[in-house]
């Protein structure tokens, strides 16, 4: 029993490193989730139904250390994924590999992976209980897994402390009395408090105003160094994404269209999703002003999701094979993309002609 | 996990360190009730009543059990006789502060069993959802199909006549609104932010439930609840009157609304003495009722 | 369109004078906006920018007097094409809204009746205003939606608001703001809630309407990529007071006021290289029901000066229809452009 353990070790990994640094820190296989739509009773009796896809087969790793950034528009299914990853929601299908343990096995049981993954959501408000004061809502989780009560609390002080609230002022207060970035900055010391190794950032600064979303954005960075942590940011902001992200996962209608590391993705973009989205970015530049739309039309629903690439219905590239082969995700030069263009011999007639970046 | 599961002591000067707190819910929702005019006017009527009834036979100017044949049906002012007489020549005054107490009994203890477990059946039914949720919320709605005025007689001329009985029935109405009530109340709670948080934190069922559900929804059914001690006493009065409830010579106020009414032509204003009573109670506990769910509002 | 640099000279269809808006209903009241001047040329397009709570989403509500009378004060002179707002009774007002000037905002599902079809609402919209059969305004209903870009116009006509996707809902929100063919437009947060593939499509559209139909827009927002692909002119809101104001180009290129500059700074695709920190502004914006004597920025400016406490700033005329309130501008001149480019991307 240790007595000087100080508790600014708020980072430590506690649960350990058990891999290294060259085995990622989650894996995801073949994940998939699909919700039944409300059948009527008819369709009860003659079975069948509606399903929405609403994540449809997704690898993705994250590395130890890194921010793994995920974009997309609504129905690609970057929050399904994040809950999924939480466990709120149970998968259809698929396996979660936590430091090379499976989620769930008794190697790893489930409340014990809780601890070491934690999550911070985009409504400030509602996702701290108005019936409780700050700090109690920051000592909570680590009371959950047993840590007494006066030491939840001291943690909870040096916490608020460390994301730039003052706990002397700060600690007794309700949610309601604090500003929306406060709010935020209460629910990353919430995060934090049970000591986690990866933190799921789920459009965490897009309700925030632009100036206090880079002071979010700062503090985020510097907790990330301090604690060790790694980060599932998921945002639909591209810019804060390319920011914050060391790697970058874009998804299209409930599967993966590209990953590859931020720079490369956003200079170079295979996918010609990934390349209409950027460029659905406004200029900036009042002298060379968008001209013309990348895309036509909005993202088609999950419910019934095209066939072949999901991409091809709007794809300005799409040739008659996309409506009727489902790309698979490429790997090539630590990037992947889920292309017919960028697949050899799929029979896309530009599928040869592609010379990747280096 | 091994060295560190430590009993360590915090620094001692994070625990020593005052804080500012803020004042709590229930005191800001008292505050504000201090505030509203309306809300004092009904808590005094109330805090008189209670106080009428706690200590009714210290106060009551004569024995409210003594008849007098001479003295029957006397007008309002009457010598001696402050409110006037009833059908049996007792005083009504004593008979009215006496009443208090049952009237009171009959009107809060359903509400508040109810209220307990309406909201145990609710809570629980809205936390778990799924089947569980259907389970118990079908076979509320059939009790809830009656309308409650039918059920409370159906009950209590089931069970027989009685204080006891009239409290059971009561009792029976009342939980499937509360239940009601709580149900949709704990569904809206369950899908907030911070409840998927504390399950993500790996909390069982039971800790979400006492830390994070039940301080949010008791108060919206506390609310609920207030409102519904009016319909109580009503009910209770009109189970009086129909004789299914408390038996005369005890006074209760729909009883002796029932045994006045023979003298409706002959003294009306005595007659209408208990209904004026009723009246001012239920309405009192309305206005709280409605003052407590605008003070509740946290935003505001 | 050059509206801007001679926007004084042009007649102005929007005219807002020294503007107050004072919400009284809570305990304090709440002073959203204080002191706003604005000009609207006809044809031309004004972002007016800023922050929650800066008064912009105020401001322009003004416009169309959407406020509950008895808990505001609106004090000042508002006139949209000749007429004096404030001054308006209940006929002259349900006149000039829709006709004159009518608005889009940022949730169409909240905006748009959902138990009417579409195509029902813009009729009836127009049968409100003029004095034509029901078939001659469906016609009109569809030329609307042509207009707006909305495939199978005929059939969507038809549809009712959750039926539709959330980038035509907004489009067909835009049909029935213009069905009656106002000339002022306002714009609430139009684009917030897209997608950033179908957020382009709309502010395309807007510029295009603009341009065709000769409307003055007056375009609220807190994103500034957004404005620049609209507007012609940009106005800074900060505290209930437009703190600058310019040419799109100017303020962008050359921002004045220590907020602009502070708030191109802190975008995330401002900063210099990956892993710079982030310029963030300080503290938080004031209490609007105590505002402070001086400058409401002032607390958070890098620049601030003992004087800047004391007085509310003036504005400051730049040059070239550019003027800040700040009593800095000297300093803040020396700042030149934020690095604002878009990454290269290959076709």
């Amino acid at each position: 029993m240790s007595i000087g353990i100080s508790i600014d070790h708020i980072g430590a990994a506690t649960g350990g490193d058990r891999g290294g640094p060259a085995q990622p820190l989650l894996t995801v296989n073949r994940l998939v989730k699909h919700f039944d739509l409300k059948k009527s009773f008819i369709e009860t009796l003659i079975g069948g139904g509606k399903v929405v896809r609403a994540v449809d087969g997704v690898d993705f790793r994250i590395m130890k250390g890194e921010t793994l950034g995920v974009v997309g528009e609504s129905g690609c299914g970057k929050s399904t994924t994040a809950r999924l990853l939480m466990h709120l929601i149970a998968p259809s299908a698929g396996e979660i590999v936590f430091d090379g343990e499976t989620v769930g096995s008794p190697a790893l049981p489930l409340r014990e992976y809780r601890r070491q993954v934690q999550m911070v959501f985009q409504d400030s408000y509602s996702s701290l209980n108005p019936r409780l004061t700050i700090q109690d809502s920051i000592a909570f989780g680590p009371q959950v897994h047993g840590v007494p009560k006066i030491e939840s609390i001291s943690r909870a002080r040096d916490l608020l402390a460390r994301v730039g609230l003052e706990p002397r002022r700060f600690a007794g207060r309700y949610p309601h009395e604090l500003s929306g970035g406060q709010r935020q900055r209460v629910n990353i010391a919430r995060a934090l408090a049970s000591k986690p190794r990866l933190v799921i950032l789920d459009e965490a600064v897009s309700a925030l105003d632009k100036s206090v979303e880079a002071q979010v954005l700062n503090l985020l960075m510097d907790l990330k160094d301090e604690f060790g942590l790694t980060y599932l940011f998921i945002s639909h902001d591209l810019h804060v994404v390319r920011y914050i992200s060391d790697r970058v996962m874009v998804m299209y209608l409930g599967k993966v269209a590209e990953t590859g590391p931020a720079e490369a993705v956003f200079e170079q973009p295979l996918h010609p999703y990934t390349r209409a989205l950027l460029s659905s970015m406004p200029s900036m530049d009042p002298d060379h002003r968008t001209e013309e739309a990348a895309l036509v039309g909005d993202p088609p629903n999950p419910i019934d999701p095209p066939p072949g690439c999901r991409f091809h219905t709007r794809c300005p590239q799409a040739e008659a094979i996309c409506a009727r082969t489902v790309p698979s995700l490429e790997a090539t030069d630590g990037r992947e993309t889920a292309c017919l263009i960028h697949e050899p011999g799929s029979g896309h007639s530009r599928a040869d002609a592609v010379i990747y970046a280096a | 996990m091994n060295t560190n599961v430590s009993l360590t002591l915090p620094a001692p000067t994070a625990k020593v360190e005052a804080i500012e707190r803020s004042p709590g819910f229930w005191s800001g929702v008292i505050a504000k009730l201090m505030r509203d005019p309306v809300a004092l006017g009904a808590c005094a009527v109330l805090f008189a009543l209670i106080l009428i009834a706690v200590f009714a036979h210290q106060l009551v100017p004569s024995d409210p059990y003594q008849t007098s044949m001479i003295k029957r049906l006397k007008p309002i002012g009457f010598d001696g006789f402050p409110l006037g007489t009833d059908e049996l020549g007792r005083d009504m005054l004593s008979r009215l502060m006496l009443g208090t107490r049952l009237s009171l009994f009959m009107g809060i203890t359903p509400v508040l069993i109810a209220f307990v477990i309406g909201s145990g059946i609710g809570i629980l039914a809205g936390y778990a959802g799924g089947l569980i949720n259907t389970l118990i919320m079908r076979t509320i709605d059939i009790l809830y199909a009656f309308p409650s005025v039918l059920l409370a007689i159906a009950l209590s001329g089931a069970l027989g006549a009685g204080i006891g009985n009239a409290l059971l029935s009561l009792t029976i109405v009342f939980i499937p609104q509360i239940a009601r009530v709580a149900e949709s109340v704990t569904t809206q709670v369950r899908g907030r932010d911070y409840v998927e948080a504390a399950r993500a934190s790996g909390a069982r069922p039971f800790t979400i439930v006492r830390v994070h559900v039940l301080g949010n929804v008791l108060g919206p059914i506390f609310v609920f609840a207030t409102s519904l001690i009016a319909v109580s006493m009503i009910l209770a009065s009109g189970l009086s009157f129909l004789g299914l409830g408390v038996r005369p010579p005890e006074p209760e106020w729909g009883l002796m609304l029932n045994t006045l009414r023979t003298a409706i032509y002959t003294q009306p204003w005595v007659a209408a003495l208990p209904g004026v009573m009723i009246f001012i109670t239920s309405i009192s506990f309305n206005l709280l009722s409605d003052s407590l769910r605008s003070a509740m509002d946290v935003k505001s | 369109m050059n509206a801007s640099t001679d926007s004084a000279a042009k007649e102005a269809i929007v005219s807002v004078r020294d503007l107050h808006v004072t919400f009284t209903a809570g305990k304090k009241p709440v002073e959203a906006v204080n002191g706003v001047d604005l000009q609207v040329a006809r044809g031309e397009t004004v972002a007016l920018i800023g922050e929650s709570g800066s008064g912009k989403s105020v401001t322009l509500r003004s416009l169309l007097r959407l406020h509950p009378a008895r808990h505001t004060r609106i004090e000042g002179r508002i006139e949209v094409a000749g007429a004096n707002v404030l001054s308006m009774g209940s006929r002259a007002l349900a006149d000039y809204r829709g006709r004159v000037a009518s608005m889009i905002f940022q949730e169409p599902l909240l905006a748009l009746d959902p138990v009417y079809t579409v195509g029902a609402q813009i009729i009836e919209s127009i049968r409100r205003h003029e004095n034509i059969s029901t078939a001659d305004a469906r016609k009109r209903a569809l030329e609307l939606f042509e207009r707006v870009r909305i495939p199978s116009p005929e059939r969507r006509l038809d549809a009712y608001p959750h039926e539709m996707s959330g980038g035509m809902r907004q489009r067909a929100m835009i049909a029935l703001a213009l069905a009656c063919r106002p000339q002022v437009l306002l714009a609430d947060e139009p684009t917030t809630a897209l997608d950033a593939t179908v957020q382009i499509q709309i502010l395309l559209l807007l510029r295009e309407l603009q341009r065709e139909l000769g409307l003055a827009i007056v375009f609220v927002t807190h994103d500034m990529g957004a404005a620049v692909e609209v507007a012609d002119r940009f106005a800074v809101m900060y505290a209930g007071r437009i703190v600058e104001e310019g040419p799109t180009r100017e303020v962008i290129r050359n921002p004045r006021h220590p907020y602009t500059l502070a708030l191109m700074q802190a975008r995330a695709d401002g900063a210099m290289e990956k892993g710079a920190r982030l310029a963030s502004i300080p503290g938080a914006p004031p209490d609007l029901a105590h505002l402070p004597m001086g400058c409401a920025f002032a607390e958070r400016c890098t620049f601030a000066q003992p004087a800047c406490l004391q007085t509310r700033p003036d504005a400051v005329e730049l040059g070239g229809d550019h003027r800040a309130r700040c009593l800095r501008t000297d300093a803040t001149i020396q700042f030149g452009r934020p690095r604002m480019e878009r990454p290269a991307i290959p076709a």
